[in-house]
């Protein structure tokens, strides 16, 4: 079920290395544009909005909602064992519409709007993914 | 400058396979090229220009131009996904209006069903979006589930409305007896089938085929030499939709940008079309793209494919009269090339006699490669009578 969710160790690059070194010691970080103060996502050192390089992290809230999601039934390859897994699109406090997963909780009780926190979630490959659960 | 009426379409071909498990990919690039040469009067030796997408092994262009003999001042591999060949048809028409090509030909081979791709294909591994996307187990099916449950949120769409599309599909399928999927299923059936990723049931999904499909476009001069009936290309639009760093709005496609310019560039409007070629990798890639092209409003797709509203007879708006990608064919995971290739056969009135649009003047063609919840390709090619 959706506590055992594959986590395989994130291929990073020079550019997102920060993004997971954090999340490895429990902080979420995003980045942010020092130009035009625009959230981006997925992590880049580049400003898709301005064009600006200049890009700096900082440790975000944790806090979302729920955009849009599905509950996939039938996964493909590693993914098939854990189905049905809660996949999602979460609109963070900060902005930007993230993909991740819901986990701790049951798949029929997930909405669109739903309040969600950050989980780093070190599933069953000993990786440290962010995912998010249900608000407490 | 515009291309409107520059250029032509007079080969078009499909290939008549779905399980090729004989063949490689280049033979089936190359029966398909000799296909549709063969259906415009022309030959290899006559090509000068060469299109192809990520279907296309080694090297692409280069590859397949040497495996093929063929000799080209002009070549593109643009890679929209299954959209690609419709955006090789606006490029093949600059070319030509510019006088850098006469003959272009464009072709799509693949064996999904037999040579272990994977459905959809796959990313490059240094797509820099990776580690934040499949990691979290998006797949295909997925990617369009996610636009179909916002779509459903923000405007009441329902999974009846999006198992009307197949229905329809599956209706035309009937007549055609290349089609991979030939029954004609209901509304309860495809509600019935197997849940992939809610809400998209198997039923809501293309078939996987292998096939492919190739189209030449001629200059004006090339095709007044021709017997075959040609079809002028008289508008197109490309869009590419991505997540706009981190604000993706899942409820329109690239259609929305793509849909207009090509409208424009054609001086008609969707109320003008007699018949459509709609890409539907899934049942909700077709609603969505409806509203988008501006055949209904925003929002209201679910109630214009209902009761019947895309059938060939007695629909609103008669789309993918072959069966499309839902019950025909999806050859290398990529719908685009059949969708241009039934809109020529509707143009010169040789589609199946069961769903030919009478007296059909004027049709439309979309593509939409990728995928609606993340980064997509969108492509709209507007076709008519030559006296259009």
């Amino acid at each position: 079920m959706t506590d055992q969710l594959p986590s395989p160790t994130p291929a990073t690059t020079l550019e997102t290395e920060p993004f997971w070194e954090a999340a490895a010691d429990g902080r979420f970080v995003l980045p942010r544009c020092n130009a035009c103060d625009e959230v981006i996502w997925y992590p880049r050192l580049f400003c898709p909005s301005c064009g600006s390089n200049d890009v700096s992290w900082f440790e975000a809230s944790g806090n979302g909602t729920v955009y849009s999601f599905t509950v996939v039934e039938r996964g493909q390859g590693g993914w098939r064992e854990h189905s049905p897994y809660v996949l999602a699109y979460i609109e963070l406090a900060e902005g930007p519409r993230m993909l991740t997963n819901v986990i701790d909780v049951d798949p029929d009780t997930v909405a669109i709007d739903m309040p969600v926190t950050v989980r780093f979630d070190a599933g069953k490959d000993g990786g440290n993914i962010v995912r998010f659960g249900p608000a407490s | 400058m515009s291309i409107r009426g520059a250029v032509h379409i007079a080969g078009a071909y499909e290939h008549p396979g779905r399980h090729l498990p004989d063949l490689t990919v280049p033979q089936i690039h190359a029966d398909v090229a000799r296909g549709a040469l063969a259906d415009a009067g022309l030959s290899f030796s006559d090509v000068d220009a060469y299109y192809c997408a990520g279907d296309a092994p080694g090297f692409g262009g280069m590859s397949m131009a040497d495996y093929l003999g063929l000799r080209c001042n002009e070549i593109d591999s643009t890679e929209t996904g299954g959209s690609s060949y419709l955006v090789h048809i606006q490029h093949a028409a600059a070319a030509i209006a510019a006088g850098h090509a006469n003959v272009a030909l464009i072709t799509l081979a693949g064996k999904p069903r037999t040579g272990g791709a994977a459905p959809g294909g796959s990313m490059r591994s240094s797509a820099p979006e990776g580690s934040f996307e499949n990691l979290f187990g998006l797949n295909v099916v997925a990617g369009y589930a996610l636009a179909a449950k916002r779509h459903m949120h923000e405007f009441g769409t329902t999974s009846e409305q999006l198992a009307e599309i197949k229905v329809a599909a599956s209706t035309h399928a009937q007549h055609n007896p290349n089609a991979f999927l030939r029954d004609v299923v209901t509304v309860d059936e495809v509600l019935e089938s197997p849940m992939i990723a809610r809400p998209l049931h198997r039923l809501d999904s293309c078939v996987i085929t292998d096939g492919g499909g190739a189209v030449v476009v001629v200059s004006d001069a090339v095709a007044a030499t021709l017997e075959r009936q040609t079809a002028k290309v008289l508008g197109t639009g490309v869009a590419i939709k991505h997540s706009t760093g981190g604000r993706p709005d899942l409820t329109f496609t690239g259609a929305a940008v793509s849909g207009p310019k090509a409208f424009a560039e054609a001086g008609v409007t969707p109320s003008d079309i007699d018949y459509a070629s709609i890409y539907d990798s899934f049942t909700i890639t077709v609603l969505i793209t409806l509203e988008d092209l501006g055949f209904c409003k925003k929002g209201e797709g679910g109630q214009f494919v209902s009761n019947g509203g895309l059938l060939a007879r007695g629909g609103k708006l008669p789309f993918n009269t072959d069966g499309g990608g839902l019950c025909n064919n999806h050859p290398a995971n990529r719908g685009g090339m059949t969708k241009v290739i039934e809109a020529v056969r509707q143009l010169r009135g040789e589609a199946h006699a069961e769903v030919q649009v009478p007296d059909c003047k004027l049709v439309l063609a979309h593509g939409t490669g990728g995928t609606l919840a993340t980064r997509m390709g969108s492509a709209t090619v507007i076709l008519g009578q030559e006296d259009a």
